[in-house]
This record gives C-alpha cells, structure tokens and sequence, in this order.
C-alpha cells in the first residue's frame, strides 16, 4: 500500500541557511500524524512544502504516491490535500456560508464556472449546509467571517480546509489561542471530521496531540530526530533531551 | 435595492420580501432608463443621459477589475477605446459594403474587440495582483496609446476616425439620427449589460473573483489558480469596456486618441470609486455623479478640475467605500426605525460644513482669479451672491469660513459620531445588523 | 557616428541618473511603507516650478536649496494628515490618494502657473559651453546636473551605509515585515523617509526644470515611465532602480537620435499599396517610437521575468 505523504531526503535552504535538511517523513494512509518540536524547529515550514506553499531546494515529497513536489498550491490540493493555517485565513468580506461554498466550488467540479448560477447548484448547496453543520455554524451563515470571535473563525478554518473533501488533511496549530473548553470542543470536531482521512496535525499542545496521534513525529532543527506511536515517542530519551525535556525550563 | 450587492445572502435564507426587494430595484432601475428622456424632453437632457448611460457601462465593467476582483487598474480605457476603434471602423465597413447588419448590433463588436484584446494583454497582465498589477495597467495603457499615434491608417492620428451611424441600416423603421433613439440604442445595452454583469457576480467564477480580492493566497489552497481568476475576469472587463467604447463612438460618430488615454482610465477610475465599490449600484451612481460634475462644473468654473480631484481624495480619505457605501450604511437604521435619532446631528454638522466648503471654494477661486491675471474685474459668484476677487473683505471672509468653519465642523462632526452610535446600539438592541 | 555615441551616452547617462533621483526615493518609499507614490512625478515638479518661482524672487543657488526643502515640508505634510489617515483602509486606498494628490497638484499648478512652459533658465555662471567633442558643445549646465545628481548618490550611499536610519531602511528592503517592529518612532521614520523621498524629487526637478521643459504636463509625462523603471528594476529594490533607470535613459536617449525605419533598411514599399497598417510601421522611425520604448521594455521583461530584473519578490 502507498503512503498518504512521504518526504524523502527534503532539503530547503534560504540563501545560506538551510532550514529544513535531509528531512524524512512517511504518513500512512489513514493514520492520524502529529508534528512536534521546538519554536522555530521548522514545522510551519514543513506544512508549507508539503502543501506547495514552497518548493523544496532538494528532494522528493509525493502524495498516494505521485510526486508532488514543485508543483502548485493549487495542483497538490486537487490531488486531494488540503491545509489549515496557523493564523486565521479566511475570506474576510464574505459570509460564512460563502467561505464555505467557496471552499467546495471545485470539488463539485464547477471550475470556472461563470454560466451557471451559483444559487442554483444543489449539490454545492448540500455540501456547504453539511459542512456549515458541522462546524456547528449553522446560526452565524449571514455573517462575514471577519466579525465572527476568535474561536469561531478557528473554526470556519477548519471547515474550508475540510469542505472540499481531500483524503489527507493538514492542520497548523488549529487550537491555537483557545481556551480549554474551545479546546476540548475543537478536538472533538477534527476527530469526527477526519474520520476515514489521513490528517497530519501540528500542535504544540501536549494533551491534544497525545490524545489524538497514532503516530507522531519530533522535529528538532529541520530533521525528524523520532517517529513512532505516543508510547515509543514518550519513552525516547532522544526526545525527552531534545524536546520534552526543554518545556520544562 | 437589496440584493444589489457584491455579496449577497444566499437564495436559501431568502425571504420572498427580500425577492420582491430584489425585483422591484431592478424594476426601477429598467423604468428609469425608458422613462427619463421623456419626463426630460430637452435635447440636452437626451445628450446628458446618453453619456450617463455610457459612463454606466463603463464604470460597471471597471468595478469587475476593482469592487469584484481587488485589481487596480490605470489603463482600463485601453479596452474601451479599442471597442471604439473596431466599431467605428465596422460601422464604416457596413456601410461601405451595404451589409446587413443594423446599428443595434454594432456595439457587439466592441464587445469582441475588448475582449480580444483583453485576451492577449491579460495573460501577462495578471500575473500578479495589487501594485505590480496596477504599474503594469499604466504602462501598457501608455504603450496602446502612444502607439496610436504611430499607426495613423488605423488610429487616424490626432483627428481620430470618423463614421455616420446612420447609413448602417435602419431597424423597425429607426435610423439613428435623433439623439432619443441613440439613447434608447445606449439605454437597451445599458439594461442588458448590467443584468449580465451583475449575473456575472452569482456565477462560481463571480463568487471566486470576490475570495481573490479577499486571499488569494488561501484560494491557491482550495483547488483554484487566482491568475486564471484575475485573468478570467479581466477578459470580462474587456468585453463591457468594449461595449461602452462601441457606444460612446456612435454617439459622438468618431473614435480618437484621448478614448484610449490616461484620462479616460483616470475618469473611469473616479466615477466607480466615487459610486462605491464595494454595491453593484454604486458605478451606475459614480458615472451620474461624474457626468453631472463634468457637464456642470465646467461651465461654473475654469478649475473645475481641482474640485474634481479635491473630491476624489475627499472620499478615499473619509468615505473610501463611497457614496454608495454613506447610503448603504444607513439601511439598518431605517429599517429599525431609529434614522431619528441621527438626523438632528446631521443638520447641525451640515451648516458649518458647508460654510467650510464655501471658504474653500472663494479660496480657490480668488487664486485662480489672481493667478489669470484678471482679479481686479473679476467677480466670483457664489450661490448667486457676488464676491470681488479683488477685495480684502472677500479674503477676509474666505478666510474666516475656511479656518472657522473647520474647527466647528470639526467639532459637530464629533456629535455625529456620538448620535450614530447612539443610533446604531439602538437599532441593534432591535435586532438589525449592519 | 562616433560623436553621436559619446553625446547620446552623455545625455543617456544623464537622464538615467535624473531618473534614479527619483525612483530612489519612490523605491525607499515602497519599501518602507508599502505605498507606491504615484504622486512621486508631481513632486518632481513641484520642484521644477518652485525652483522656477524661487529663481525669480532670490536667484538660482538659494532655491537649489530652498525648493528641496518646501517640497520635502509637503511631502512630509502629506504623509501625516494623508497617508496615515487613510492607511487603515489599505494599500489600494492609499495609492488611491496619491493618484488623487497628483491629479490635484497638476490642477492647482495649471491654476497658478497656467498651461504654457516657464522662461526658467540655466543660471548665468553655467551658461556656456563645458567642452566640445567634434563639433558639438556640450554645455556646462548638463555637467553640473550629472555632478548633482553623482554626489546625491554618493550621499545616498553613505547615508545607507552609515547611518541609523540607513540601516533601517536597509533592513526594511530586504526584510519588509520588520517596519512594524520600529515601535512608537515608526510614526516619525516614515514621515522623514516621505519627505527624504519627495525632496530629492525636487531637487531633480530644480535641476533639470531648466534644461528640460518646466510645464504642468511635466509630472504625468515623467510618471508613467518612473514606474516602469522600478517595475523592470523590480519593486523594492534600490540596485534594480539604479540599473533600470540607467537603462533607460541611455535606451531612450539613443532611440532619439536614431532616424532609421525599416524603409531606409530595405527600401519604400510599393507605393501603390496604399496606406495600411504595414506602411505605419515600415515607415516610422525609430526616434519616433523613442517615447514607447520603455512600455515595450516592461512587457518584455514581465513576460520573460515577472519580478523584474533584480527583483526578489513575489508580491
């Protein structure tokens, strides 16, 4: 079986700064991956080759087994990824219920589309009043999503990511800033919406990637220093000196 | 009108009110172009409307670049005076080779033109958005129009090219000579122009020109390439500029160098930002105020630009959504009842001012008087009361209305803001939202 | 031939530098504040005619200096009760008011100066011949304004180089998103780094108010091919202006001098073809599209480069 993301020997350099070198991470399909380390270890970055944000100095990323690497943002998310950013990235002048049916436009095939009337497409109709739903949005559909709270436009994030039915989902830091209880709220909504895909999480809260991972991996200064399930990372005394051990400082 | 928005609720949460809103503007909209010209019977009135009209047009396919897609452009006539161009050279072909085809249909080939051309120059065009986009606008807009200069067999040179609308066919009995069925010719594409360009805003492509104004960094993640979008919907703008270009050359029978140049992009750019940007209706309402200003102000004044330009930095500073946008924002309060409340503050800020704007005015117009040269003969009549350029009192009193009416309408202005937001937490507690 | 390379150099270089007094300063302007100032020209020539007025009241050498100073106090002016107001509404609204602004500096400049070219005239000290090549004279003034504008450049560069708010400007070239961190005198920085910007435009507009035209076209004339400079330089970079408007200068200076058409190459066309589109362009010369070479140049270098030619970035 193909992987649902594998990055072999990825290298990206800025000038004469090598953010990211020989760096290997395999996600299979299906499991749910969480990205760790310290700030400024390259996660963010990480996300955004993978994602075609970037392209890679060096090396080869693919997707289900076709080389993504190089290509467009856009090309690599209708190949079925899609990603969530780490501060709030939606389409502020629009309602909420048009940042999701953007979100679903092309994966119901409408392209360019500029013959048909958008109100009138069922299916689109369907899939944005599904995922509104979800998100639990339903009550804040005519409002721009540049006056929704904090929680809810984290929220809203998560729902575009989603809407537009890609297999592998990414998702930077999404409870990021929340309280507790948002927190806990926010869990429960990647869990159930991930449901079947394969989602790749950067977080840096502990309890939420230990309570959600199969498998998770340790960045440390571009390369993935461990890999495994909770239990192998949570006994790795590389991590612990590298990484667990520095929170506690 | 309602729905005449560039972001529209969705039909799911339509009340059959709201339809009937939706309708009835639009209805207005149609009776009011047929009705105008004869309710005002004048000729003049007839060439006034006909240039609304055409600005109209224009002024929409500006705002597809500038409200729908986020794209400044500052060479959007280049698209425009081509239309014009290619009709005024169809019309003359028709005519010369007896073909079949009425005036009516002639404005389909500016259309094609603009769009043609918005085909080839677009691509590079909108590589990239924002200020590149914007330079690249100028500098192409630049190079069309110098080079018009250059082709003189297609462009005529300074003199332009020349036609006669009425040897083209006559339709249902209607040459085209008399400016009321010129109008009619201007007001028919007027209506089907803006029903297709506001159609166009309810497309999928519609709906994405609006998330790439937005974040096109975060449509690359949703599946969609923005270049394709921005590029998209610049060949649309082409094609309306092209139409309006084909209009204004039957009206005024010849198409020259200055429909190509940096002031036609520069008018277009005023009356859609002075309209409002950011409704559907507010370029129809920019291209009225625009054309009123430009007919009426120059036979008032010799400056009548400055107050032009004073105008349009007036609204990017204080109002950058427009005229459109100071109507629009009132909507809550009407519908909540609570639009009492504010008008009190507005008619006390009013008179200081406009006793302000008055300092203002004497204050140029004294200057434009001395700096022509003829101060000492020159009365400037303001509101029918005359004031000498020439004598201190009326310095005196420019003076005294600019700085003072400066300060205190500074100071009512504060309690217009106070009232508004009196206003608007009332109108919240009864449930509507801005 | 060889006298028109050395003359057509001259000039070239001359004009390139003229050009770099200005998209020096529109370049820092955009780094700094991420606005573009289409206003830039109109400062240049509100340079020329208050160096023109000045000129007139207190002689030429005072207002060399006076002008700069006036137009660099408006600038200043422009960016603490303009630009800073309308800079929460964005980029757009703010190159909004600078087209605004110089729509409406042309206009009162028409209003007070009228629409004819001023008698603005070479001082009297400068007023002959520098030396002669073959047969021509090349004139002291010319020589003067290329010296103005070399040792503006050099300051420039010690300034860059030297100075706190060199470096800070230097950070904010290649790094644009630290601005932000400059903290409470950010305020202050731009409104130095606006009037630094719009007083060397007038000093180019002093200078060259003389040897050029000084008209109330002048801005929108010169406008237009200053942005090209810094689009095919590439937004935000100062080395990319300097090669951009040396390039043109020199591109735009030699296309003048050129009288050669397709005709003269490979001979008239048939005369009985007619006129058409083709004879348009066998027939013209190319110092008659001197004026459009530059837009040509843009499109070539967008189609080929789209961050232009020493540009890094993407947006």
């Amino acid at each position: 079986m193909t992987n649902a993301i594998e990055m072999r020997a990825v290298e990206k350099a800025f000038g004469n700064v090598r953010i990211i070198q020989d760096l290997n991470l395999t996600v299979a399909k299906g499991e749910r991956h969480a990205i760790i380390g310290p700030n400024g270890a390259g996660k963010s970055t990480t996300f955004n080759l993978i994602s075609g944000h970037i392209a890679p100095t060096s090396g080869d990323i693919t997707l289900n087994g076709e080389r993504i690497s190089g290509l467009r943002p856009f090309e690599i998310n209708r190949r079925g990824l899609s990603r969530s950013f780490q501060v709030t990235n939606v389409f502020a002048k629009m309602t909420v219920w048009e940042n999701i049916r953007c979100a679903v436009l092309w994966a119901t095939g409408q392209r360019y589309a500029f013959w048909k009337n958008v109100d009138n497409l069922p299916e689109v109709r369907r899939r944005t009043a599904e995922i509104l739903e979800d998100i639990h949005l339903t009550h804040r559909r005519d409002v721009p999503a540049g006056l929704l709270t904090y929680a809810e436009q984290r929220e809203l994030e998560i729902g575009i990511t989603i809407a537009g039915g890609a297999n592998v989902i990414m998702l930077d830091e999404p409870t990021a800033g929340m309280s507790n209880t948002e927190t806990d709220r926010a869990v429960a909504l990647i869990r159930r919406l991930t449901e079947g895909r394969t989602l790749v999480i950067v977080e840096h809260d502990m309890s939420v990637v230990f309570g959600l991972a199969d498998r998770i991996s340790v960045l440390v200064y571009g390369n993935i220093i461990a890999s495994g399930t909770p239990e192998e990372i949570r006994g790795n005394p590389k991590v612990k000196e590298a990484y667990l051990g520095e929170e506690e400082h | 009108m309602t729905e005449l928005t560039s972001s529209a609720p969705s039909p799911t949460g339509s009340t059959p009110a709201r339809n009937i809103g939706f309708y009835a503007a639009w209805g207005i909209f149609i009776l009011a172009v047929v009705l105008l010209p004869l309710i005002f019977r004048s000729g003049g009135s007839h060439t006034t409307f006909s240039l609304i009209g055409i600005a109209a047009i224009f002024a929409l396919s500006y705002n597809i670049l500038l409200g729908q897609t986020g794209l400044l452009s500052f060479g959007h006539a280049v698209y425009y005076g081509l239309g014009g161009f290619l009709a005024v050279h169809g019309m003359n072909a028709i005519a010369a080779h007896g073909l079949p085809v009425p005036l009516p249909f002639v404005p389909l080939i500016g259309g094609f033109a603009g769009l043609m051309f918005g085909i080839v120059i677009g691509w590079v065009s909108t590589q990239r958005a924002g200020t590149v986009f914007a330079m690249i606008s100028l500098g192409i807009g630049e190079l069309v129009a110098s080079s018009s200069l250059i082709l003189r067999s297609f462009f005529g040179g300074e003199a332009g090219i020349t036609t006669n609308r009425t040897d083209l066919p006559a339709l249902f009995g209607w040459n085209f000579g008399p400016q009321i069925q010129v109008y009619y010719l201007i007001g028919f594409w007027l209506v089907i122009s803006a029903i297709a360009m506001y159609a166009l805003t309810r497309t999928p492509l519609g709906r994405m020109c609006n998330a790439v104004r937005d974040n096109p960094e975060r449509v690359q993640f949703i599946g969609y390439d923005p270049h394709v979008i921005r590029y998209l919907s610049f060949c649309f703008a082409g094609f309306f500029a092209g139409i309006a270009g084909a209009l204004a050359a039957i009206n005024f029978e010849i198409a020259n160098a200055a429909y190509l140049g940096a002031v036609q992009s520069g008018v277009v750019l005023f009356a859609t930002f002075i309209g409002g940007v950011s409704y559907f209706f507010g370029p129809i309402l920019g291209a009225i105020v625009v054309t009123m200003l430009q007919l009426e102000l120059s036979d008032v004044t010799t400056v009548w630009q400055l107050y032009f330009g004073i105008i349009f930095i007036g609204i990017v500073m204080f109002a950058p959504g427009g005229l459109a946008s100071l109507l629009m924002m009132h909507r809550p309060l009407v519908r909540a009842g609570t639009l009492s409340m504010i008008l009190p503050a507005y008619l006390i800020a009013i008179v200081p001012t406009l006793l302000f704007a008055c300092g203002v005015i004497l204050t140029i117009e004294i200057l434009a008087a001395y700096s022509q040269g003829n101060a000492a003969s020159s009365t400037i009549r303001l509101f029918r009361i005359p004031f000498e350029a020439a004598n201190p009192m009326t310095w005196l009193a420019a003076a005294v209305l600019t700085i003072g009416g400066f300060f205190v309408a500074r100071m009512t202005w504060r309690g217009v803001t106070a009232a508004w937001d009196r206003a608007m937490t009332a109108a919240r507690e009864r449930g509507y939202h801005a | 031939m060889l006298e028109l390379i050395v003359i057509s150099t001259l000039n070239g270089v001359l004009f390139g530098m003229l050009l770099f007094l200005l998209s020096s300063g529109l370049t820092v302007i955009f780094s700094m504040m991420g606005v573009l100032n289409f206003a830039h020209a109109s400062f240049y020539m509100l340079g020329a005619f208050f160096g023109y007025q000045l000129t007139r009241w207190i002689g030429f050498w005072p207002a060399l200096i006076l002008a700069p100073l006036l137009v660099g106090a408006v600038g200043m002016a422009v960016e603490r009760y303009g630009l800073r107001q309308t800079h929460k509404h964005g980029h757009v609204a703010e190159l909004l008011l600078t087209f605004g602004l110089a729509f409406a500096i042309e206009q009162v400049v028409q209003m007070i100066w009228g629409k004819l070219p001023m008698d603005y005239r070479v001082p009297e000290l400068l007023d002959f011949p520098a030396f002669t090549i073959f047969s021509t004279n090349y004139p002291a003034y010319k020589m003067f304004m290329l010296l103005v504008s070399v040792v503006i450049f050099i300051a420039l560069l010690v300034v860059l180089k030297r100075t706190r708010v060199g470096l800070i400007v230097q950070a904010a070239l290649t790094h644009p998103s630290m601005v932000a961190h400059l903290g409470h005198n950010v305020g202050r920085v731009f409104m130095l780094v606006f009037g630094v910007g719009t007083a060397l435009a007038a000093v180019a507009g002093v200078i060259a108010g003389p040897a050029l035209v000084t008209q109330s076209d002048m801005a929108a004339l010169l406008g237009p091919i200053l942005f090209v400079v810094i689009v095919v330089g590439g937004l935000g970079s100062l080395p990319g202006a300097f090669f951009a408007s040396l390039l043109i200068g020199l591109l735009q200076t030699f296309a003048v001098s050129m009288n050669g058409s397709l005709a003269s190459v490979f001979g008239p066309l048939d005369p009985s073809t007619g006129a058409s589109l083709l004879t348009d362009v066998w027939n013209v010369t190319i110092a008659q599209i001197a004026p459009i070479l530059p837009y040509v140049l843009l499109v070539l270098v967008l189609i080929v480069r789209p961050m232009g030619l020493m540009g890094t970035r993407e947006t």
